[in-house]
């Protein structure tokens, strides 16, 4: 019995040393990534007791952050961090799609862009969730992962500017008619629960609690998933690579396991957060 | 042991010489000598036996008095036959008749009769200016009636476990205490500061709901601007005062946004943040779209005040409708009015609608189509992804409960 288990635990720690580990994400992207979730959390939370201020728990979360004054404060305070980070974001985009005329960035398998194979994916996908068919082969980004992409991109204009509008709103009534001020908090708001109601449901379903993945995805923290998964989660990025020789460039480095452990605390945590966020909304929604 | 009482001369001779120094007219001087000196010989007399603190009567009522208390009060100079006028001798019999003071006071008596506290069975007079024998002029710090000491004499009945509470009455002295006018009676000594008596007068108190009371609703403009002129004429001018000038029931009076006894500044933060729903009682709609605002979704968390209530932008007691050019929120004064938090504010500014109605296109077509089509990609987004997410889980956990059974895996 005790020999069986040591047999066992001997193959479990061998098998890491053969995993071979792919590049996915760039250090920046994942520090890019790191801090979108952060001020998106702080957002939420101070955002949300605004937006339901007549729910039961907003005034007592009120209370605990020290009140109103602290909420706007933090409130503003994350939206400014997040502004700076989707300004570097563009920038980087200008940078490499327009200075150094990057094709990938803005047509082909590697864009952001939206093409012809996701709506055949979108399409693919959904005959495989009812049996009919085989499952869709994905590239480096997946339709669904474009559009959480998009989404946010979108909703970070939106939410931005009409959060700005309100920030400033004398300066903007400068060239602005009165009723875009009203406008500004319905579409602040509307947009804000849509976007918590969606990362905190979809995007936390979709990449991190499907049975693929379960409990989380490690690859946006430290950037590298073995080469099994790669060729399993994206085997047509997989094909390409290996037909471009270039799967050797894409090699990383095992994670250290400090790391791995220390970015699944910072994951739970914000997994839980957001969950709890998402009970709130629920609550008052239903209130 | 009733002989050790007996006639004490100093003492007498203490009280005559006191009256004679007072100044008063030579001929009423002379008259009063002579009152003065039988006055001061019956009280010695009643004094012999009266002046025991433990004395009492069969029923075990004391019936002590404090001769130097007695002196000193406003009734000292009358002696005691001037009220137990049917005293004549000594011994007098057990039985004496009760002493009625409307045979002097007749006019406080006859306004006491229509009071609401005509029925009380407790002594009336003695109920409010304490005990008959100690009784001071009520500009004198120890009347039961001095300003300052007003609150606490009513306070006897109206309070927690009081008399009152047994009618069915509020407690209202701890309200009053901790009120802005208890406040600067109680803490600062501010004689002028209304006390009981300032709002519901002393003898003739009548039930608010008399229309002859100060204390009637439609009166109480009138009451509180006794003090406050020119709220009150502000009050007038407003549209809640021409509302109940013209008998409208609903309209406002003081007490229904300050409360009678509980009144607090208005700038204190329990007041400003409790205080819209009152508004909101009458104008329902208004309050409703207020919500709907950052104004209010601020306000509501608490702790922060300073966001736009109802009267900081419709005025408190001069409220009008926008159509009036005096009002607050006439277009031509709207900057005015927005400026007073937002430094800044322009024409294009104040065409903010404070009380927009999102659900309204008849009020405002762009923000209802900008709320819809928000609200349509919120749940259409929402709805697509969650079945995509449903069916993409029920696939995802058959296909790994497949593989994972092909491997021999417990979880087949």
């Amino acid at each position: 019995m005790a020999e069986a288990e040591k047999t066992l635990v001997e193959s479990t720690a061998k098998q890491p040393e053969v995993k071979r580990f792919i590049r996915r994400f760039t250090r920046q992207q994942r520090q890019m990534h790191a801090v979108l979730f952060t001020t998106f959390l702080g957002l939420a939370a101070t955002g949300l007791p605004l937006r339901f201020s007549e729910s039961i728990w907003a005034r007592g979360l009120a209370r605990t952050v020290g009140g109103f004054g602290a909420i706007i404060f933090f409130h503003k305070f994350c939206a400014l961090i997040l502004t700076v980070a989707f300004l570097i974001h563009v920038k980087e985009i200008f940078k490499r799609g327009i200075q150094k005329r990057e094709k990938g960035i803005f047509w082909g398998p590697t864009s952001m862009v939206a093409n012809w194979k996701d709506v055949k994916d979108l399409l693919g996908h959904f005959r495989w969730f009812l049996g009919m068919g085989p499952r869709p082969k994905f590239e480096r980004y997946a339709y669904w992962e474009k559009f959480d992409y998009w989404a946010v991109f979108w909703g970070m204009v939106v939410i931005g500017f009409s959060g700005y509008a309100m920030w400033f709103a004398p300066f903007f009534a400068r060239f602005l008619p009165g009723w875009a001020l009203n406008a500004a908090l319905v579409v602040h708001g509307e947009e804000g629960l849509l976007a918590i109601l969606f990362i905190f449901s979809i995007h936390f379903v979709n990449t991190h609690l499907r049975p693929e993945s379960f409990p989380m995805d490690m690859v946006i923290f430290t950037g590298v998933e073995s080469e099994e998964e790669f060729k399993e989660k994206r085997p047509l990025e997989y094909e390409r690579m290996v037909k471009e020789g270039k799967l050797d460039e894409r090699r990383g480095d095992e994670p250290e396991d400090w790391f791995v452990r220390f970015s699944r605390y910072v994951g739970f945590s914000a997994i839980a957060f957001g969950l709890l966020l998402l009970v709130l909304t629920l609550t008052a929604m239903l209130q | 042991m009733g002989l050790k009482k007996l006639p004490e001369p100093v003492k007498q001779l203490n009280w005559a010489g006191r009256e004679i120094r007072r100044p008063l007219p030579v001929l009423g001087a002379v008259f009063l000598f002579a009152l003065t000196i039988t006055v001061a010989r019956a009280q010695t007399d009643c004094l012999m036996c009266h002046s025991d603190k433990t004395m009492q009567d069969s029923k075990g009522h004391s019936i002590a008095v404090d001769g130097k208390t007695f002196d000193a009060s406003v009734h000292g100079a009358l002696g005691c036959s001037a009220c137990h006028a049917d005293i004549k001798e000594y011994p007098h019999p057990e039985h004496v008749t009760k002493v009625e003071c409307k045979s002097c006071h007749a006019d406080q008596a006859a306004a006491l009769q229509g009071s609401v506290h005509a029925e009380s069975k407790d002594h009336p007079c003695t109920s409010c200016h304490g005990d008959a024998h100690s009784i001071f002029p009520k500009t004198d710090v120890r009347s039961t009636v001095y300003p300052l000491n007003i609150p606490n004499t009513c306070g006897k009945c109206h309070g927690t476990n009081g008399m009152a509470a047994k009618h069915g009455l509020k407690s209202t002295f701890p309200s009053y205490m901790d009120s802005i006018h208890g406040f600067a009676l109680s803490q600062e000594g501010l004689l002028v500061a209304a006390n009981c008596q300032s709002c519901h007068g002393s003898h003739h108190i009548l039930s608010s709901k008399n229309p002859a009371s100060p204390t009637y609703r439609t009166n109480i403009p009138k009451t509180c601007g006794t003090c406050h002129a020119k709220i009150e004429m502000k009050y007038d001018a407003g549209a809640h005062g021409h509302g109940l000038a013209k008998g409208d029931k609903k309209a406002p009076v003081c007490t229904d946004c300050h409360t009678a006894h509980a009144i607090v500044q208005p700038t204190e933060s329990n007041f400003r943040a409790n205080t819209t729903p009152l508004c909101g009682g009458c104008h329902e709609e208004k309050l409703s779209t207020y919500h709907d605002t950052f104004h209010s979704q601020l306000g509501l968390l608490g702790g922060y005040v300073q966001t736009a209530r109802c009267w900081d932008c419709h005025g408190a007691h001069d409220v009008l409708p926008a159509s009036d050019p005096k009002s607050m929120i006439a277009p031509a004064n709207l900057v005015t009015t927005c400026s007073k938090c937002h430094a800044g504010a322009n024409a294009r500014f104040v065409k903010y609608q404070p009380h927009a109605d999102a659900y309204n296109f008849k009020q405002n077509p762009a923000l209802y189509l900008i709320r819809m089509f928000m609200n349509v990609l919120l749940i259409s987004v929402l709805t697509f992804f969650l079945i995509h997410t449903i069916l993409w889980i029920v696939r995802s956990r058959r296909e790994h409960m497949k593989r994972n059974g092909a491997n021999g895996g417990n979880h087949g």
